[in-house]
């Protein structure tokens, strides 16, 4: 074979997987919106669940789900982006930082259910938190820490030295130079670690299982301390555990694609806020 | 004026400057020649105390800048790079507004006074001769300006906050010849203000720039005497082969 045709079936092969890829994403997609869309009317999005869930809408389910991002966010992203700063603008490079790390990214990869028990263990019990919002916001917060970390470090990374410099030597002290010049530069960067969070807290389900998701939960939370419904854990249960889980099958699609539609819209949020920040603060 | 009493400075086990005895007067430029790796770089930066970042290094011997001893524990690091200004070899402007730019050093100085900001930034861009290029876009991000422009932004943003001292570490060597000349011609009107120590690889900027020159070689300081002498008639061997080219 020459040069040439090895190179065109290379291509080919990647094309292809390419385009698998985005198929599948695709077929996901049209499928939820194709069994989903006949449901959503301003009535589904309005209304509780009735009827076993088999009619109704899923407003708290909605209302829950928003609940939890902008918790989990107000935990976890203070926290993340402080300790991003302490560990890469204060700690340097010594040996503690790697542990701490090589800890962050284990604790990236434990599964989300582990996180559920230790949130009901914690927040829920030792806390008295009770099934609550609060606990659920911990849980999740604690869930999305380790990539807010993550993502501050190496954004703060990203950053030429020569603006550090260039402070410091103008009278600066370090924490002057952090919030004024640092943190508006990384901010961009850190939004897109909030964007990938914001994804992973909408669909995650066992985290919230054992610490605010409610069954079924026809009213909107007065507080903190109040347990909500919340979309993923709703989908489940509609699909698995209704009394009519065949009259209940729309609503599970109709679930699926607010959901969908909730995560795409904050990642529109998240992107403008971005491009917008970045604007702001051009780096050359 | 700035004066070093037998300065030694240690990078971990490195030995960078080696018994360095220097007096600069007041309102004069000196610049600091030699081969790279020499010391001359570490030795300006002992004036604002930037060496002070870099994790494990000492310092020995007095370095008095109007008579003070800048590395006595009584000194503020902050307090002295106010008085002590520094430009970088490249133009590193925050991305910030040209305005912002210049105020940055009273803002973190916790300067309010908005009239008396604006006062400043004028005359320290009118100082660094950019005023005129800049005046109607202030607001504008600093990074639309041309390289040698934002050096001098980087000039004016080191004069806003009124130093004595200015140290220019190789100010024009990323910079075209024109921006070059600009910078020099620059650095010939500050003279009447400020004590200038320069760095500079470039021997030619070096004899029309400095009124004193300090030849460095391997953490030493060879010759320092006037600039016409260190180029014209130098005691030392070594300083006649380095300023000829026969080594560099």
């Amino acid at each position: 074979m020459n040069k040439k045709v090895k190179q065109a079936v290379a291509f080919t092969f990647f094309r292809l997987l390419g385009l698998l890829v985005v198929g599948i994403l695709c077929w996901i997609l049209g499928f939820i919106v194709y069994n989903g869309i006949g449901v959503i009317n301003w009535e589904f999005l309005s209304s509780s669940p009735e009827e076993g869930m088999s009619a109704g809408g899923v407003f708290p389910a909605i209302v829950g789900t928003l609940w939890l991002i902008a918790g989990s966010i107000a935990v976890a992203f203070p926290v993340g982006v402080m300790s991003g700063i302490y560990i890469h603008e204060y700690l340097g490079n010594r040996w503690i930082v790697r542990v701490i790390r090589v800890m962050t990214n284990n604790l990236g990869g434990i599964p989300s259910i582990v996180f559920g028990l230790f949130g009901m263990a914690l927040f829920v019990q030792a806390f008295g938190f009770g099934d609550s919002i609060l606990a659920g916001a911990f849980t999740l917060g604690l869930l999305i820490l380790p990539l807010i970390i993550r993502t501050t470090e190496e954004a703060l990374k990203a950053i030429p030295d020569s603006y550090r410099a260039g402070s410091y030597a103008l009278g600066a002290g370090k924490l002057e130079t952090i919030f004024r010049v640092l943190l508006p530069v990384a901010m961009p960067n850190i939004i897109t670690g909030l964007i990938l969070s914001v994804g992973r807290v909408s669909g995650e389900t066992a985290p919230i299982l054992f610490t605010v998701a409610a069954y079924f939960l026809p009213k909107l939370p007065n507080g903190v301390f109040d347990q909500v419904m919340a979309l993923p854990y709703h989908l489940y249960v509609i699909a698995t555990s209704g009394t009519d889980i065949e009259a209940s099958r729309p609503m599970a699609y109709g679930t699926a694609l607010v959901l969908i539609i909730i995560v795409l819209l904050m990642n529109l949020l998240a992107a403008a806020s971005r491009v917008y920040l970045g604007k702001k603060v051009k780096m050359d | 004026m700035i004066e070093t009493k037998n300065v030694d400075f240690y990078y971990a086990g490195f030995h960078a400057l080696k018994d360095i005895s220097i007096r600069m007067e007041s309102r004069t430029v000196t610049a600091l020649i030699g081969p790279s790796g020499c010391g001359k770089s570490t030795f300006l930066r002992l004036f604002n105390r930037m060496n002070d970042l870099i994790d494990d290094t000492r310092v020995s011997g007095e370095c008095l800048i109007d008579g003070e001893d800048i590395y006595h524990k009584s000194v503020a690091v902050d307090e002295l790079r106010k008085r002590v200004g520094m430009v970088f070899q490249k133009p590193n402007p925050f991305p910030k507004s040209i305005f912002e730019n210049v105020a940055y050093g009273l803002r973190v100085n916790d300067v309010r006074d908005k009239s008396f900001i604006a006062c400043r930034v004028e005359a320290s861009l009118r100082a660094a001769a950019l005023w005129e290029e800049v005046k109607d876009k202030l607001r504008k991000s600093a990074f639309a300006l041309s390289g040698g422009q934002q050096q001098r932004l980087c000039i004016a943003r080191a004069l806003a906050v009124s130093p004595s001292v200015l140290l220019m570490d190789e100010p024009a060597s990323a910079l075209d010849p024109i921006s070059t000349s600009k910078i020099e011609e620059l650095i010939a009107d500050l003279k009447r203000d400020y004590t200038i120590v320069i760095v500079t690889h470039n021997m030619q900027q070096a004899a029309r720039v400095s009124d004193k020159t300090g030849f460095f070689m391997m953490g030493e300081l060879v010759e320092f005497g006037d600039t016409r002498m260190i180029f014209s008639d130098p005691l030392k061997e070594q300083t006649r082969n380095y300023v000829t080219g026969r080594f560099g």
